[in-house]
């Protein structure tokens, strides 16, 4: 195979709004809620901020990282469960923020919180058969959840772009491999009209996250002959902290593996943006040599793998634009009305 | 209302999302946005994009906005002094009145402004934040 | 250059104000009608008619006011809407005058109306963001109140203006409106009040913004030989200049000071021979606090950074030292849009004709109108006298 990043870039808007604001609104119990979920806090987009925003600018820093003439990317794809619009491509409007021209293919992938990584899967497959030169993948979100309900608490935004390319000299890291686990599993929905998704509580657990994720990585780790002690990095996908910790406990994936891209704690799942800023955490440290496994989950059902092994040009190149930290780092914290108007609940 | 078209800021997606002005061939000048005669006499151009960089050069906070920003209320708009050299006018995203002084250092971001109506055409384009 | 002089021979006013009970139509009838009657002519003396109007399309559905101008009066003579943004009126004004100085006319009625209170206030304020540049000020989300506070924020930042001094600009505009019957605002106030007041845009609070105002104004122009026929004492038109500057504020070469004006006064005072020693009042453009300390300036009243200092000394009323806004100015009389500029030639006249009651500059020979379109992108100066020019 013959597919690597040549480019990466992370965004998470500045703002936060703490789980015990959002307890408190609703007569909660916060020690029960963050020890639950292992979430203090998450990301709030601004008032002028939606998935589109969201990925132009993740696309800019990849862009500034890659090096390359945005002309030359032959597929734009952006996963999201918040486009802007039902019909109208966020991609195009990436397309044109970033000066992609228009010699491009294009299109908008939906796939609950792994879209992004679907994305990131179709540019490997257009580049390793020559139809393109590079293709950029967008996971962004605005995550939405309903006023009370439990996903409130990890429902965040942000969102990260990685340039696919297969000039060999260009990686900053190879994608040595890929491979999915996907079924029809009803744990969480939003009909075309609702405002906010649904979930089927417990049963998002086992039979869903669960589920995949180990099917998933197990296939993946079947089809390269890895082990867990062959990875310097894990990511899993990330709607609480519970989740990918008893996942990694249950693969034999160890914290030092998992604890560098394991963001959730402290800007809460941004869905299609969650496991792909994980992995940006993890690019903007690992060495070259380093092998990442990334594993993403979207309800529905679905999990997507991913073997990667950082190359040297990753470190003349991760300084040339913020890395996820530095977006991690800057924070507004909200209260819980002016979050509702972020969110656009109230008007 | 003109803010109901779709079509009336299309015409100026690329410069307004990528900050794309033009500069005089005959003196060097830059503008932004793109200006059609140059005061030197220059009437030819080459499009010109700026870095996004620059100083803040004046700021207010608005309170009380046309309707297609009531939504969005409070929010910033000031002067900007690009790097380049032309002065814009633009939101100031990402702070409030309060945390900003005149003279410090802003960087350009793709915003959304306003939705035609609640199911109208988005509109999107730059606007600057300070840097950090 | 022969042109003919210019005499206002006489003048028509509606209360300003939120005139519930009347429209447009209504408006500008009863102003026309008055100027007409003031100038004790019948419309059929009426040579041409131009009306200053900012947002008839806008705000009442109704564009093609020249048409309404003429009709109301049953006229089929040349009628003809202008538009300058908040100089319209100021543009009606000067067509007029070019018209009689050119000798195309002889007798020429000026209006200038707007009826901003039928909707809502967000609709006027978008409305308003026309007088600016849409495209670019307009997309992004510009008010008017913020224009000009992004000018007083770099005016302060400049020449350190003090909050005290501004909101003395409206104390000192109250105080003339309260001695105005057609004022909007027929009241004092104090600084505290301005201070107390809502923020609009920092620095200004709403009692440093002018209101939104229905009214209408008009006056009646004619062939300065024969003024006094019609007049025992006409007002004679003695200079008058308009400049313009770009229409988007962030591409003036300075935002603490509008050059328009500058530009304008330097023609209007060369053309009446006049400095600034000879003015008896002034009626300026303060759409906002911080507009009438910088026409202040710009006018040559006093040097740059030096306004503030004089409206806090008390010498801008009208029995001060440099009388401004005796009308109460837009602040304190009222703002709507196209009437302004042929309102403040209205109050120029009634003073230098000892009209003008409680507010009265005491034998006032020479009064100046300045009315600016937009954030300074249009400028008109006028200068009137009592006496022949």
């Amino acid at each position: 195979m013959t597919a690597g990043i040549v480019g990466y870039g992370a965004y998470i808007p500045k703002y936060r709004i703490k789980a015990e604001t959002i307890a408190r609104v609703w007569g909660a119990d916060t020690r029960r809620i963050v020890d639950g979920l292992g979430i203090q806090e998450k990301s709030v987009p601004g008032k002028d901020e939606d998935t589109a925003t969201i990925a132009v600018e993740a696309a800019r820093n990849a862009l500034a990282r890659a090096l390359i003439n945005p002309k030359d990317l032959g597929a734009i794809y952006v996963g999201s469960e918040s486009h802007p619009y039902a019909v109208k491509p966020t991609a195009g409007i990436v397309g044109e923020a970033i000066g992609a021209g228009n010699h491009y293919t294009a299109a908008d992938t939906e796939f609950a919180c792994k879209a992004g990584t679907a994305a990131l899967q179709m540019c490997m497959g257009l580049v390793q058969s020559g139809m393109i030169k590079y293709g950029l993948a967008i996971g962004a979100d605005t995550s939405q959840a309903a006023p009370g309900d439990a996903l409130e608490y990890s429902a965040a935004a942000g969102g990260a772009a990685f340039i696919v390319g297969s000039q060999e000299s260009e990686w900053l890291a190879e994608i040595k491999d890929t491979c999915s686990f996907t079924s029809d599993t009803p744990d969480f929905w939003r009909r075309g009209l609702s405002p906010h998704p649904r979930h089927a509580g417990r049963f998002t657990g086992e039979p869903a996250y669960f589920k995949h994720v180990l099917q998933a990585t197990k296939a993946m780790l079947d089809k390269t002959h890895l082990q867990p002690t062959d990875f310097d990095y894990a990511v899993f996908h990330m709607p609480n902290a519970k989740f990918p910790i008893a996942a990694a406990a249950k693969l034999g994936f160890k914290p030092e593996q998992y604890k560098d891209g394991l963001l959730v704690t402290a800007i809460g799942n941004t869905y299609s943006g969650c496991s792909p800023l994980g992995l940006t955490k993890v690019l903007d440290k690992a060495r070259p040599g380093a092998r990442i496994l990334v594993v993403s989950y979207g309800s529905g059902s679905g999990s997507d793998a991913f073997v990667l092994e950082v190359k040297p040009l990753i470190e003349e190149r991760r300084g040339l634009a913020r890395r996820t930290e530095d977006y991690m780092k800057r924070k507004t914290y909200l209260e819980y009305a002016q979050y509702s108007k972020h969110m656009e609940e109230i008007h | 209302m003109f803010e109901e078209s779709a079509v009336i800021r299309w015409r100026k997606y690329t410069d307004r999302y990528r900050l794309i002005g033009n500069a005089c061939k005959a003196c060097g000048e830059t503008y932004y946005p793109a200006k059609e005669q140059c005061p030197c006499g220059g009437k030819e151009f080459a499009a010109q994009q700026f870095s996004g960089k620059g100083r803040l050069l004046t700021f207010t906070e608005v309170k009380a906005a046309p309707e297609v920003f009531e939504s969005k209320t409070p929010y910033v708009i000031g002067i900007v002094k690009l790097d380049e050299g032309p002065k814009v006018g633009a939101q100031i995203c990402d702070a409030n009145a309060g945390d900003l002084k005149i003279g410090q250092r802003v960087e350009a971001v793709f915003r959304k402004f306003y939705a035609s109506g609640e199911t109208g055409v988005l509109h999107y384009g730059t606007k600057f934040r300070p840097v950090f | 250059m022969v042109e003919r002089k210019v005499a206002v021979i006489g003048v028509g006013i509606t209360r300003f104000g939120e005139v519930w009970e009347k429209g447009l139509r209504q408006l500008l009838a009863e102003a026309e009608l008055q100027a007409l009657a003031d100038a004790r002519i019948n419309p059929e003396k009426v040579d041409m008619i131009f009306t200053g109007n900012m947002c008839g399309g806008e705000f009442a559905g109704q564009e093609h006011l020249g048409g309404m101008a003429s009709s109301i009066l049953n006229l089929n003579v040349a009628s003809t809407r202008v538009e300058g943004a908040c100089a319209s009126g100021s543009l009606a004004f000067r067509q007029g005058l070019m018209a009689i100085e050119s000798g195309r006319a002889d007798m020429v009625l000026v209006n200038g109306v707007e009826k901003m209170t039928d909707v809502s206030t967000e609709h006027v304020t978008t409305g308003l963001m026309g007088a600016g540049d849409e495209e670019w000020e307009g997309f992004q989300g510009f008010t008017f109140p913020g224009l000009y506070a992004l000018m007083a924020k770099a005016y302060m930042n400049k020449f350190g203006l003090s909050r005290k001094q501004l909101a003395a600009v409206a104390v000192k505009n109250h105080f003339h409106g309260a001695r105005n019957p057609i004022a909007q605002y027929r009241k004092e106030i104090t600084l505290d009040d301005v201070y107390k007041s809502m923020m609009v845009a920092e620095p200004l609070t709403l009692l440093d913004c002018s209101p939104i105002t229905d009214g209408a104004a008009s006056v009646v122009l004619c062939n300065a030989e024969t003024a006094k026929q019609y007049c025992e004492a006409p007002v004679y038109v003695a200079g008058s200049g308009q400049a313009s500057d770009t229409l988007a504020l962030a591409e003036r070469s300075e935002l603490h000071h509008v050059k328009a004006t500058r530009l304008a006064k330097t023609q209007a005072f060369a053309q009446a021979k006049i400095t600034v020693k000879d003015l008896d009042l002034v009626e300026v453009h303060d759409c906002f606090t911080i507009a009438e300390i910088m026409a202040m300036e710009d006018l040559g009243l006093c040097g740059n950074g030096k306004a503030g200092r004089l409206v806090e000394q008390g010498q801008t009323y009208f029995d001060g030292k440099t009388p401004v806004n005796t009308s109460g100015g837009l602040k304190a009389c009222g703002h709507p849009v196209g009437a302004t500029g042929v309102k403040q030639v209205v109050e120029v006249v009634q003073q230098l004709q000892g009209k003008a009651g409680k507010r009265q500059v005491k034998g006032a020979e020479i009064g100046v109108t300045h009315n600016v379109g937009g954030s300074g992108a249009t400028v008109v100066v006028n200068v009137f006298k009592r006496g022949l020019p």
